[in-house]
């Protein structure tokens, strides 16, 4: 007997996706998770684009699934009440003779599969986006892009795993796999797990479970992406996602409204050796503004209201790597998910759910939800309704965060709900407090209190992001 | 003759005050704009002073601290063992401004004073 | 819906002066809409003294001066409601709110004063590279902890920034209990006042590096420690000036922004430099009926001026209730130019024949000046050659514009401010 039928190491947008499509089968499935939460290694900071497909090789596993993860996407965002928006992508030309290369990228998009796409004359742009630099030459137009809350995607993927039976252990690291003679032993911070199936979707660590088990190493870089987020004000100043032509190191720097109003510049590529490198530099932020700069004229970079650096986990064949490993059957790799992973994601968890149901023979749950809400934000309703909803409910009158306009019920129900929120950065990712241009400034005493309050901890106990990370240290003159 | 350097605190003008000493006596104050820029300036050369503000515990309390002040100002080498003889106090709520809330700290002459109101806490 | 005369956004040391001045000058009808749980604003947490030598001519603590004017506001009947956050004005002046007690109201009002005060400057706004731990805030964060709550965010602490708010956490860190290693500004000078300077490092030894700046951030999860380095005339670290500095907490102190989302929103013009609304003579913004004082005007370093130039603000609310528009912008808009020196005026324009007998103005400069003049010329003619010791950036100047030398002034086109060098 195993203590699951599955296991899967990562809770990011792959495990997450992994598991709601296992929830559909009669199947016992827990996500190992080393952070507190979900949603925070390479998921957590990426550009929330929800890519045309134009990018990846034809014929590649990467193309493929971007495709498949696009078009799926617009669904499950309904279905599981996350933001997605359709809002289109520009490719940028800024050299006269890089034009044959737009006219390549069009041609591979269209042999992806990719719809709708055509090459617009400068003109054509500058009238469609009045702010992009007057260099360019043309821009290939790809309106099938889109933009989606990570956070959002990848939490609301998980609490309808949970929904629909699957378990969750945070704060649990794998130290060790152990092929059995059938199935895995996991050895864990927290204690020894046995499965009979590995999903190994442990993103910049996934070649170290990966060469645990098998001969036929693999090995994957942290590549270091750096952004700078700008405040709502700045919003507009695009409204498609632009990119320039790509080069050897992916898309480079894009410029795109977010689906919650702000606007975001970056990514740079910097492959690092530290799997836990998250740490913005100097010359990355200022490679962010002047690529940005490029492309985007009179770009507000003054709205400057955070910056971040997330690690993606590009493998050295530069494609996905899904599948059973050859010498270590049941052992699943979800490795080497780089962009487009985040489109990709809803498909990469019908694969792997289809190379499961195969092996196991899988039986579809009657009682499966396919539906999850999400957090009830106010600011989405009528006045009618707000007022309503605070007579019900008190705590959906006071705003605690002034800049998001977060609602104490809002956080209250971050906390509450199934895979709750258990630190301040919980929090802000489920509610965007404290994302705005104080960045928490005004509203973290309340916060706190209200966090302390809810997990019946002391304020002392507060974390950001979990252990190690206590925001009070004392309290006055207790030395 | 010697030559001391100030900043003047008492307003924000911040004056530069310069003050000619002969010996442990003041020959002469320069820089300052009022009267009181000169006494700060001979006291600052022979017994700086300052007003030392904290806050103490409060039990049963809207808060758990009430901030408080010496009343008047106190010798300038004293503003540690002033703020040490607090660590230890604990105030019941509610507390009013201008409440008592130590007498005499650090032998000072001084008394220590709240600076705000806080009420007990609804039960 | 609820009508009131004047609706006053904020019950901070603006918005109550602004109250009490405008009750004083007839109008009963009044209310504040503060979003705190208690009224005073940021004096609450202020709990060093200072405050109140020109109002008062004591020296008092900041939540003993919020006293003051909280005792006449309620001596005055006037109505407050706390706990409430205004969402939205409409510029036909209707004051949208929320609290958990009434839920989401609206209120007409006939004039309103914007009295919101300003927020501090997060670190994103500087783009400091390095690690997001825990341990980095804001000064005004750490001080609501540590004098209002009474906890203490770490024990040993460089500050980023010369601002007044985090000179005076130096102090009231180690008060409590921690180190104060450095504090770090980029400029040639301090943004603080000279005496937080002396009052709050140089008592306690604690160095101040000027034209340094973090260039790192270390720790994943809990702060570790900062690098500063020395930067150059443009404001860029100088290689090889790195210096590692271990500590838990970081706090920056590096200016600060006024909160005009709502005026913004409203359509209420704002003027790049002070980042608040442009005001004229009677301090009334763009839009008719809409007046602001206090740090959402422009950021002030003492409250006594916050608290004058709000009660301007409420006298003239009260009569702009009382009069309509009969008393606007009467004449011809003179504008207040801030030229070499000076980074802007509040107010930038004014109509002089709507003007008091005498008009505060108030300004900054925009670097230290030593032994230089301030200048103020009508039209191209200098009318005033004020010799001053030093001026600086951190505080706040004022000069006073007497009417009726404006009026008898022949075809008066432009005041212009300037500093002049010795």
């Amino acid at each position: 007997m195993f203590d699951y039928d599955v296991m899967i190491i990562g809770g990011g947008v792959s495990g997450c996706a992994c598991a709601r499509e296992l929830s559909r089968y009669k199947v016992k499935v827990c996500v190992l998770e080393k952070e507190e939460d979900v949603c925070s290694g390479t998921s957590k900071a990426n550009s929330g684009i929800v890519h045309g497909g134009y990018d990846a090789l034809t014929g590649s596993l990467k193309a493929k699934l971007n495709i498949r993860g696009n078009e799926m996407m617009e669904q499950l965002s309904k279905d599981l009440d996350f933001p997605f928006k359709r809002n289109g992508s520009l490719v940028l030309c800024l050299n006269e003779e890089d034009m044959p290369n737009l006219k390549a990228l069009l041609d591979r998009g269209i042999a992806n599969g990719v719809k709708d796409l055509q090459i617009l004359k400068k003109e054509e742009v500058l009238f469609m986006e009045p702010n992009i630099s007057d260099d360019i030459y043309g821009a290939l137009y790809s309106p099938s892009v889109g933009i989606v809350c990570p956070f959002h995607l990848n939490i609301a993927l998980a609490e309808n795993a949970y929904e629909n039976g699957v378990e969750f252990k945070f704060n649990t690291e794998v130290f060790h796999i152990k092929k059995r003679d059938e199935g895995y032993k996991l050895q864990t911070n927290t204690g020894e797990y046995t499965a009979k199936y590995v999903v190994n979707a442990a993103g910049v660590y996934a070649d170290k479970f990966h060469n645990m088990v098998s001969e036929n190493k693999i090995h994957i870089t942290p590549r270091k992406g750096e952004y700078c987020l700008l405040d709502k004000n700045a919003g507009k100043h695009v409204s498609k996602t632009i990119f320039a032509l790509p080069g050897k190191y992916g898309k480079g720097v894009l410029v795109s409204p977010t689906v919650h109003g702000n606007l975001i510049l970056g990514p740079t590529a910097m492959d690092i050796d530290e799997k836990e490198g998250t740490n913005t530099t100097r010359e990355g932020l200022e490679q962010v503004l002047s690529k940005a700069k490029r492309m985007v004229k009179n770009l507000p970079i003054r709205q400057v209201i955070t910056s971040f650096a997330g690690l993606r986990a590009h493998e050295d064949g530069h494609e996905f790597i899904i599948g059973e490993l050859e010498d270590a059957k049941g052992f699943i790799d979800c490795a080497g998910i780089e962009s487009p992973g985040l489109t990709s994601c809803p498909a990469i968890g019908e694969m792997v759910t289809e190379i499961l149901k195969e092996k196991m023979g899988l039986e579809k749950k009657k009682n499966f939800l396919a539906t999850r809400k999400g957090i009830l934000s106010p600011k989405t309703l009528s006045k009618e309704e707000h007022m309503a909803l605070i007579k019900e409910n008190p705590a959906y009158g006071d705003i605690i965060c002034r800049c998001e306009m977060v609602t104490e019920g809002e956080i209250i129900d971050a906390i509450r709900r199934p895979l709750g929120a258990k630190s301040l950065d919980g929090i802000k990712r489920r509610t965007r407090l404290g994302y705005g241009r104080c960045q928490a400034g005004f509203c973290l005493p309340r916060t706190m209190e209200i966090l302390a309050h809810e997990r019946n901890m002391s304020i002392f106990d507060v974390t950001k992001s979990g252990k190690d990370s206590k925001m009070m240290i004392g309290t006055n003159k207790d030395t | 003759m010697e030559e001391r350097n100030f900043i003047c605190i008492c307003c924000p003008m911040g004056c530069s005050l310069t003050v000619v000493m002969k010996g442990e006596e003041v020959v002469e104050v320069a820089g300052n704009t009022c009267k009181r820029g000169d006494i700060y300036a001979r006291n600052e050369v022979i017994n700086p002073m300052r007003m030392v503000t904290s806050t103490v515990k409060v039990i049963g309390g809207r808060e758990n601290v009430v901030s408080v002040k010496t009343k008047e100002d106190i010798p300038k080498g004293k503003i540690f063992e002033c703020v040490r003889a607090l660590k230890d106090v604990k105030v019941n709520a509610p507390v009013y401004m201008g409440d008592t809330i130590m007498k005499n700290v650090a032998n000072t002459g001084v008394d220590i004073v709240a600076t705000k109101n806080v009420e007990c806490k609804e039960a | 819906m609820k009508e009131y005369d004047i609706v006053i956004i904020g019950g901070g040391p603006a918005g109550l002066a602004a109250a009490v001045s405008a009750k004083k000058n007839g109008i009963k009808n009044i209310l504040i809409l503060e979003r705190d749980k208690e009224l005073g604003g940021i004096l609450n947490q202020c709990i060093h003294n200072g405050f109140g030598l020109h109002t008062f001519k004591e020296e008092l603590t900041g939540p003993e001066y919020a006293e003051k004017f909280i005792q006449q506001v309620k001596e005055g009947k006037i109505e407050y409601k706390r706990n409430t956050m205004v969402t939205d004005i409409s510029p036909k002046k209707v004051v949208t709110a929320m609290n958990h007690e009434e839920g989401l109201f609206e209120i007409q009002a006939k004039a309103v004063v914007l009295a919101m005060g300003c927020r501090e400057r997060a670190r994103g706004a500087l783009n400091i590279p390095g690690y997001r731990p825990a341990g980095i805030f804001s000064a005004g964060t750490a001080q609501r902890f540590v004098n209002m709550e009474g906890y203490l965010p770490g024990r040993e602490v460089v500050i980023l920034g010369s601002g007044d708010i985090g000179l005076i956490m130096a102090r009231r860190m180690t008060f409590e209990g921690a180190k104060v290693k450095v504090v770090a500004e980029l400029m040639p000078y301090s943004g603080g006042l000279k005496r937080n300077i002396v009052q709050c490092l140089d008592d306690y030894g604690i160095p101040l590096k000027l034209r340094h700046t973090v260039v790192d951030i270390k720790g994943k999860k809990r702060l570790e420690g900062v690098v500063l380095a020395e930067v150059d005339e443009r404001g860029k670290p100088i290689s090889g000036t790195e210096e590692f500095y271990s500590c838990d907490t970081l706090l920056l102190s590096v200016g600060l922004i006024p909160e005009n989302e709502l005026s913004m929103a409203m359509g209420v013009e704002i003027n790049p430099v002070t980042m608040g609304p442009e005001v004229n003579e009677i301090l009334e913004t763009s839009m008719e009926g809409v007046f602001a004082c206090g740090n959402v005007l422009h950021v002030h370093d003492l409250v006594d001026f916050v608290s004058q130039e709000a009660a301007t603000a409420g006298k003239n609310a009260a009569l702009y209730v009382k009069m309509g528009n009969t008393r606007k912008r009467k004449g011809k808009k003179i504008l207040l130019n801030a030229k070499e020196g000076i980074r802007y005026t509040v107010p930038g324009a004014i109509h002089v024949e709507n003007m008091d007998e005498n008009l505060m103005v108030r300004f900054r400069v925009d670097n230290v000046y030593k032994n230089c003049y301030i200048n103020m010329y009508l039209n191209d003619e200098r009318v005033m050659h004020k010799k001053c010791l030093v001026l600086t950036p951190g505080e706040m100047e004022e000069i006073k514009l007497i009417k009726e030398d404006l009026l008898s002034y022949p075809n008066l086109k432009t005041i212009t401010l300037k500093i002049e060098e010795a």
